[in-house]
């Protein structure tokens, strides 16, 4: 098996009486795709944001390399390779599109109390930041202000961002969220081609692109885990089917 | 290029304001120079308000409050007896600095409103402390007898001299400040105030960040306190009120927030339009009031924005 670089161990997480996170525990290796998929509301965005530090656990472990990040906040976990795409796109809106990579290029290099160095012509930024964004196909827009790109555009921006920072690990909520078919047949082909250098975890709803690409499917339901394993036994699996199907019986202080 | 452009409206607004004395002295108006004197420290300080409002989304409501603390630097250092520049101008320097550093680091746990709630708090506090302390006038200020000594070299008693002293302070901060935006630092400031938490998921733990440059603008606006105290040659809780905080606002948005070009441009129309409509009727604020109110609802960029293009 290879590297775990992501551990996550009885993760819980409430909201008021709302258990948005039940108990789940995946891992995730280098040069894997797990595919974390379940129905809206089932916690998938949230286990993310766990993962990512922006929301804290009510219990559990978040280990990277093996060393417990629980309480890091979510600037230190960057640093330590975990990179984020948002589910409701977030960007630096009035950035052009080559100015949102070159702060993640920026972000990359170490701490930026520099204030005596021209960031605007400095190729050892700008270069890296032409590459990521050629890399998703947006050369051409680099000079548009990030929000005035088309939905799809901004949704490969994100992702060019994240790349951009130099991750190890990949978190990325719906990354094909409302985008064209030729769009997202893009980025399908762009994660395999990349998969080899990060442990990822995906999130999305389309199932073609999940069983396209995962190695692993770990299915959250009501928050959590209804069933983890290659794609072959989740496809197969009734009690997915009849989860997907919105025949589950909420669990007890589960959601609805 | 509308680049360009603002590029040369700055340029040719301070070679302007470089002629000043000797457009003053050749039309024999030299209330001229005492205005602009005031206008060109004043832009100091609307120049470091909008590293921190424009440039940093941080809207601070208590910034005069530097002006109060150079400015009582100098007159305290004086009222002792202490009249060297190398003492004054250190102490006010490194008071502001501490000042915004200390307060900065509480202001700065908070966002949007409470921001502004609690920096006007903060400006307030020593404005009551300065309203309080007796044995520097408290109320009636403090006079300060004489100006600002530099070993003999400069005499800041000559008006002509010290307006070229306030005047290159301000390319000074000008020139910083257009530096540190353009720097990687600079960088972080501006994408934290578009989205902060992006920033933070890219790895820039932003508290620090804003905090620095906090400090930065806080020790600036203590450059012009000082400047302040010694164009004056008096100090007074007036200040540090927060109607000064209000007034430097106005110029920078009135100029354009988020450029070099705004706040100076903002702190001569402010100050010049007050000056112009003070000697029609003493109802001037009532004109003011709706002029600004218009260029806020149509010229949403501010002054800077009548010379088009993207921000530099
Ligand atoms: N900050 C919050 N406060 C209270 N409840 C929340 C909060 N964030 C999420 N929830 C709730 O937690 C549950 C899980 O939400 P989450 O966004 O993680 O779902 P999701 O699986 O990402 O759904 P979707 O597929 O729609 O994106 C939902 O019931 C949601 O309403
Ligand atoms: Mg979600």
């Amino acid at each position: 098996m290879r590297e775990a670089l992501v551990e996550v161990v009885d993760l819980v997480k409430t909201f008021g009486g709302l258990v948005a996170t039940d108990e789940v525990s995946l891992t995730l290796h280098q040069g894997e795709i797990h595919a974390v998929i379940g129905p809206n509301g089932a916690g998938k965005t949230t286990l993310i944001s766990q993962l990512s530090g922006r929301l804290k656990p009510s219990g559990g472990k978040i280990l990277i390399s093996g060393r417990d990040v629980t309480h890091l906040p979510v600037a230190a976990r960057s640093r330590m390779g975990l990179a984020r795409s948002f589910q409701i796109t977030s960007l630096f809106f009035d950035f052009t599109a080559l100015d949102n990579v070159a702060i993640a290029v920026q972000a990359s290099r170490g701490h930026s109390f520099r204030f005596w160095q021209d960031v605007t012509t400095d190729e050892a930024i700008y270069g890296p930041a032409r590459q990521f964004l050629s890399r998703l196909g947006l050369e051409a827009r680099a000079q548009v202000p990030a929000g005035d790109l088309s939905y799809g555009e901004q949704r490969q921006l994100e992702l060019a961002m994240a790349l951009a920072t130099k991750p190890r690990v990949l978190l990325l909520d719906e990354p094909m969220a409302g985008m064209g078919h030729d769009e997202s047949a893009k980025i399908i082909a762009l994660l395999r081609e990349i998969k080899n250098d990060y442990a990822i975890l995906l999130v999305e709803h389309d199932m073609k692109a999940v069983f396209a690409l995962a190695d692993r499917i770990t299915v959250l339901v009501n928050g959590a885990v209804l069933a983890s394993g290659p794609p072959e036994s989740i496809r197969g699996n009734p009690e997915v089917r009849r989860a997907y199907l919105g025949e589950t019986t909420p669990k007890e202080g589960g959601v609805r | 290029m509308t680049l360009n452009r603002r590029l040369i409206a700055t340029a040719l607004l301070l070679v302007g304001l470089g002629l000043i004395p000797i457009i003053a002295k050749s039309i024999g108006y030299l209330f001229l120079l005492t205005l602009f004197t005031r206008i060109v420290i004043l832009a100091i300080a609307a120049v470091s308000l909008d590293l921190i409002l424009g440039f940093g989304g941080m809207i601070s409501f208590g910034h005069a409050v530097f002006l109060g603390i150079g400015g009582y630097a100098v007159g305290i250092a004086a009222h002792h007896g202490y009249y060297s520049a190398l003492v004054q101008w250190p102490i006010g320097l490194a008071a502001s600095a501490l000042f915004g550093l200390i307060t900065g680091a509480l202001c700065l746990r908070t966002r949007g409103v409470y921001f502004i709630m609690i920096t006007l708090a903060f400006s307030q506090l020593v404005y009551f402390l300065s309203v309080g302390i007796d044995s520097y006038g408290s109320d009636d200020g403090l006079t300060i007898y004489k100006r600002s000594t530099m070993g003999g070299l400069i005499d800041l008693g000559n008006k002509t001299t010290f307006y070229y002293v306030c005047y290159a302070s301000l390319l000074l901060c000008l020139f910083l400040a257009w530096r540190i935006v353009r720097s990687p630092f600079g960088r972080v400031i501006q994408a934290a105030r578009s989205n902060e938490n992006r920033l933070q998921v890219l790895g820039i733990a932003t508290d620090r960040y804003r905090l620095v440059a906090y400090v930065i603008a806080s020790t600036m606006c203590g450059l012009a306190g000082i400047l302040l105290a010694n164009h004056t040659d008096f100090i007074s809780p007036a200040l540090i009120h927060w109607t000064r905080s209000g007034d430097l606002m106005i110029m920078v948005v009135l100029g354009g927030m988020g450029t070099l070009f705004g706040p100076v441009a903002g702190t001569i129309a402010l100050l010049v339009l007050e000056e112009v409509l003070s000697t029609i009727t003493e109802h001037w604020m009532i004109v003011l009031g709706p002029l600004l109110l218009l260029m806020a609802l149509f010229k949403r960029g501010g002054l800077s924005a009548l010379l088009g293009g993207r921000k530099a």
